[in-house]
């Protein structure tokens, strides 16, 4: 065994046993090794087993999960023949775990003081008077500000972002010589995954720990980690250094992932691999990946591929390494673009204020106002036909709470929505008419959680139709087949459950209930957050397919501004409920650009590890706008000074449509911008 | 969090005005009225006509109810149909009998039921599981009354042990009550043990599935520590209104146990006063019985909400 490794796995399999009695394996075959210093990525898609190998690496397995073959070691300890004693001994301490989704992985009943500090009993020497000042240190080391409160706090009263760096203080409480880390950025806001990203480097190259870095975001991946092995359907398919494996990929499946994933830099719709990854034990003998490659041919169908020396010396498990170069790995999808400026109105937000704090009874008694900020306002938008607009901003900058509003579920304390036809739509949803509710329609982020599990996929989709067109009969049955086929499933989905679709044909499933009722609008509440990268790009395909046949109206809400970016014509930046800038989709994605929207595209995460996000700002998670002034006040890197804590900034027009909310004239902003741009290479 | 307490304080006396309401309408619907059933079905013309008269029974509904209302409301729940006995003392010794029952189970079933459904959560279907669970079962469905009348046949027909019936009378001091009391509380205290037991179990379960709980393994946490400090007071959040459930069960009369064994207490008053058609006591029984519940749910959810840090940090900080 290699002196230097500190995490060394061998030949692991691991499976269960099926329904029918045989054993599925999930992974099969595995070597990893991690070595002192060394950080590994484990990339792969939902199912592709990489959660899996690296909780193995602890020694733990999940429910019904057995080890098939094969050993795991930490240091010089074999993990599964470990007693419980000496497992207890190793985990937290020697060998930390950063969790994914931290939020449910601290205790609700403890404080994070006596977390941390029960991980300081457990795996350190101090004695206990001198706990609470470490607690403070490790705090302070993954760099929370006033640590003195947080020891008090309960997980729930912490943002995401402060919840993972509690997270990964007490992974370091033991002072570990190799972390784990399980998807630790995924769901947190772009300014905070790479706050995390930036903080987990310089952890490495302070204590020069080993760290496995599991994650299915290449972005965060090409950040941090030196080496990089691609999982699929269980098996290693290719294993190189970051830049062997991000920038000139030798297998298919590693090309077609990139090719999935929207760029900044690049406006084109990501292209999405057909098919989906066979279920455990459905590989058959040949590739894993035949169903779905290129470049397949008759050997792949026959034999197992093995993991062999391949171009550039990285590892990869493919017949045809040699040939991968053919395919394409860059986004290369068309993006329609609907949008004619003279095109007719279809739906008008007219001065929207929204509030979700109800007025106490005893202050509307007294007959006093509500004068805290709301939390949405002076939201002003026209969309025109056949546009589509993409609403961005960090988590709770107010995207869904727009949404809801124009679907009704929540109503504005102020202002109108109005159709393009000059119909008035009503408040609430109570009170607006069938007609009404037809011209709007809502897609969800969660299908599994918006189609209801008990019906089959045929009553979804007649429900509409039978409530806004009374079809019946034979025409109910040839609307829905012909919706289905629209999003590009065939007829004999009609009487399935959702629970036997993939969360991508639940999602088109969706999609086509939503068309179903013809709308005017329609509203996407991040439909692709809760898919894989490859599905993402399918489902983004089929929305702008969509798009061009039936000339729909879109509001797509996101996170992720590179996917909006691939598909909004327009795009409007939120920030705590206000706008801060709104226009083409190519002109606010460049300069100039509001200070908030040049903080948000810093730090986004591309898939090449020679670019790295820039951080202006703290990720400090405002709980309400400030009173007056500009609502970016407080974390504005660029921020002037009195004016913008007293004043409103004005609206500023440029050409297109594209304007700044800001106090900084526009072409100061744009040469301030466009010096950072170019002094930028030459400090690096 | 005062706050708090003091809007569910108000809610809860709203509910139970409510409740008196619709137990006077109730009663008032009902043929006949204390004079009928006092003076017997014979009795018509004049004399019930100035029975009414020196009940106040000639007076409206509405103005009947308030007398009652703010009567009961110092304590004062009227007088029995029998035209003697203070409703307020009958029903005080009763209720302390309930009471004793109640605690009695109380006191061998939620422990029994907490530990049990710990037990069972944590060793998920393996055989000490499967046994718990399924005698479990068999307590929840058989009627009491069946597995009253077993236990009776059992210990005290057959071998003798214990006594087979209650013939204590309802003013006994407590000391009186044992070893009679012995069968019906181990009939009550399966049943509730059942409810609560199943409750706990899968709660037991939820949580050690839980993401927290992996954490806590991969950070190296004893089992024994985890399953204390980090599962258990999660897990038994949601048995804290169960409970409360079945307290007020208890303590609202539970009329088929205490009828089987002749048990002195509010259910079986309740049976009592139903038959003799003494509406006055069944009104104030009504009261009492809804009053215990509202009040007991109110103490459990506030409870719930101290045991929270969830649910108290929503109230204490800002």
């Amino acid at each position: 065994m290699n002196k230097s490794s500190i995490i060394e796995i061998r030949d692991i399999s691991i499976g269960f046993t099926g329904r029918s009695g045989h054993t599925l394996p999930v992974l099969r075959n595995i070597n990893l090794t991690v070595k002192r210093g060394e950080t590994v990525g484990l990339v792969g898609e939902s199912g592709s087993g990489k959660s899996t190998l690296a909780l193995a690496a602890m020694g733990y397995l999940k429910r019904g999960l057995r080890i098939l073959e094969g050993t795991c070691h930490f240091k010089d300890q074999n993990m599964f023949t470990l007693g419980r004693t000496e497992l207890e001994k190793i985990r937290g301490g020697k060998l930390g775990l950063v969790p994914q989704n931290s939020g449910q992985s601290l205790t609700p009943t403890l404080r994070i003081g006596q977390q941390l500090t029960e991980a300081l009993r457990l795996h350190s020497k101090l004695k206990s008077e001198q706990y609470h000042r470490r607690v403070l240190e490790l705090l302070t080391q993954v760099r929370l500000p006033d640590p003195e409160t947080v020891v008090v706090r309960f997980p729930h009263e912490l943002s995401g972002g402060q919840q993972q760096r509690v997270a990964i203080a007490m992974a370091l409480a033991g002072e570990p010589d190799a972390l784990l880390l399980d998807e630790p950025t995924t769901g947190l806001d772009v300014t905070t995954q790479a706050h995390i990203l930036e903080l987990l480097r310089d952890l490495a190259a302070d204590t020069g720990m080993a760290m496995l870095y599991v994650s299915h975001d290449l972005g965060a991946i090409a950040q941090v980690c030196d080496r990089v092995m691609v999982m699929y359907a269980g098996e290693v398919v290719l294993e190189g250094t970051t830049r062997q494996v991000l920038k000139a990929p030798s297998h298919p499946y590693a090309r077609g992932l990139l090719a999935s994933i929207p760029k900044l830099s690049d406006p084109h719709l990501p292209s999405a691999l057909k098919g989906r990854p066979p279920a455990p034990g459905g590989a058959g003998n040949g590739c894993a990946f035949v169903e779905r490659c290129g470049i397949a041919s008759e050997i792949c169908r026959s034999t197992r591929p093995s993991l062999a020396s391949g171009p550039g010396n990285a590892l990869v498990r493919c017949h045809h390494a040699n040939l991968s170069n053919r395919l394409s790995m860059t986004p290369d999808g068309k993006k329609v673009c609907n949008a004619d400026p003279n095109a007719e109105p279809a739906i008008y937000l007219d001065n929207l204020s929204i509030r979700y704090s109800k007025q106490s009874l005893i202050n509307r008694l007294c007959g006093k106002k509500d004068i805290s900020p709301a939390t949405v306002d002076n939201i002003s938008i026209t969309l025109t036909k056949g546009e589509t607009l993409g609403l961005v901003g960090e988590s709770g900058s107010g995207k869904s709470t727009i949404l809801k509003t124009v679907a009704g579920l929540l109503p504005p304390a102020n202002g109108s929505i109005v159709f393009g036809d000059g119909e008035n739509l009503p408040r609430e949803v109570e009170q607006r008419c069938p007609n009404h509710l037809r011209r709007i329609q809502l897609v969800f982020q969660n299908p599994d959680d918006s189609l209801n599990p008990r019906h089959t996929i045929a009553e979804i989709l007649e429900q509409p139709l039978k409530l806004y067109f009374s079809l019946t009969g034979q025409a109910l049955l040839e609307r829905s087949t012909e919706l289905l086929e629209l999003v590009r499933l065939g007829a004999h989905y009609l009487d399935r459950l959702p629970s036997q679709l993939s969360g991508g044909e639940k999602q088109r499933v969706a999609i086509a209930r939503a068309f179903a009722a013809e709308p005017d609008l329609i509203l996407c509440d991040e439909v692709t957050s809760a898919l894989d990268v490859s599905v993402q790009a399918a489902v983004l395909n089929l929305l702008n397919e969509l798009k061009q046949k039936q000339g729909t109206t879109y509001v797509f809400v996101s996170h992720d501004l590179a996917v909006v970016r691939a598909l909004s014509d327009r795009v409007a930046v939120l920030y705590q409920g206000r706008l801060c800038e709104i226009g083409p989709a190519a002109d606010v994605y460049s300069t100039p650009s509001h200070p908030y929207t040049e903080v948000l595209l810093n730090a986004v995460l591309e898939p090449d590890p020679d670019i790295r996000p820039k951080l202006t700002t703290d990720d400090v998670v405002e709980l309400a706008p400030p009173t007056q002034g500009c609502p970016f006040q407080r974390r504005c890197p660029r921020k002037l000074g009195k004016i913008c804590d007293t004043e409103n900034p004005p609206w500023q027009q440029k050409e297109n449509g594209h304007s700044i909310c800001c106090h900084i004239a526009i072409e100061q902003l744009e040469s301030m911008q466009f010096e950072e741009i170019n002094i930028e290479p030459a400090s690096a | 969090m005062l706050q708090i307490l003091f809007r569910r304080l108000f809610l809860g006396f709203v509910t139970v005005v409510v409740v008196s309401m619709i137990i006077f309408a109730g009663v008032e619907i009902l043929p006949g009225d204390a004079c009928t059933a006092f003076l017997e079905r014979e009795a018509k013309g004049l004399i019930l006509e100035s029975c009414r008269e020196d009940l106040g029974l000639n007076r409206p509904a509405v103005e009947r109810y308030f007398d009652w209302a703010w009567n009961a409301l110092q304590g004062d729940l009227g007088i029995s149909a029998n035209g003697k006995d203070s409703i307020a003392s009958l029903v005080g010794a009763r209720l302390g009998n309930s009471l004793l029952l109640a605690v009695c189970a109380l006191s061998i079933g939620v422990p029994l039921a907490i530990i049990l459904g710990i037990v069972t959560g944590l060793w998920r279907d393996k055989p000490i599981d499967l046994l718990i669970s399924t005698s479990v079962i068999f307590a929840m469905t058989i009627p009491e009354f069946v597995s009253s009348t077993v236990l009776i046949l059992v210990f005290s027909a057959w071998l003798g042990w214990l006594p087979g019936i209650v013939l204590t009378s309802a003013s006994a001091p407590i000391s009186e009550f044992f070893p009679e009391i012995i069968l019906p509380v181990v009939v009550l205290s399966m049943v509730m043990t059942a409810h609560i037991l199943r409750m706990v179990r899968s709660s037991v379960i939820e949580v050690m599935g839980s993401d927290y709980i992996q954490m806590a393994t991969l950070k190296g946490v004893p089992y024994w520590r985890m399953v204390f400090l980090h599962a258990l007071p999660n897990a038994l959040l949601p048995a804290i209104n169960i409970i409360a459930l079945t307290i007020a069960w208890l303590l609202g009369g539970v009329v088929v146990v205490e009828v089987v064994f002749n048990y002195p207490g509010l259910g079986r008053m309740m049976i009592d006063s139903i038959s003799d058609r003494d509406l006055p006591v069944v009104q104030a029984l009504a009261l009492i019985v809804a009053t215990v519940y509202v009040f007991v749910n109110l103490s459990a959810d506030m409870l719930t909400m101290i045991a929270n840090p969830r649910l108290r940090t929503l109230y204490t900080r800002k």
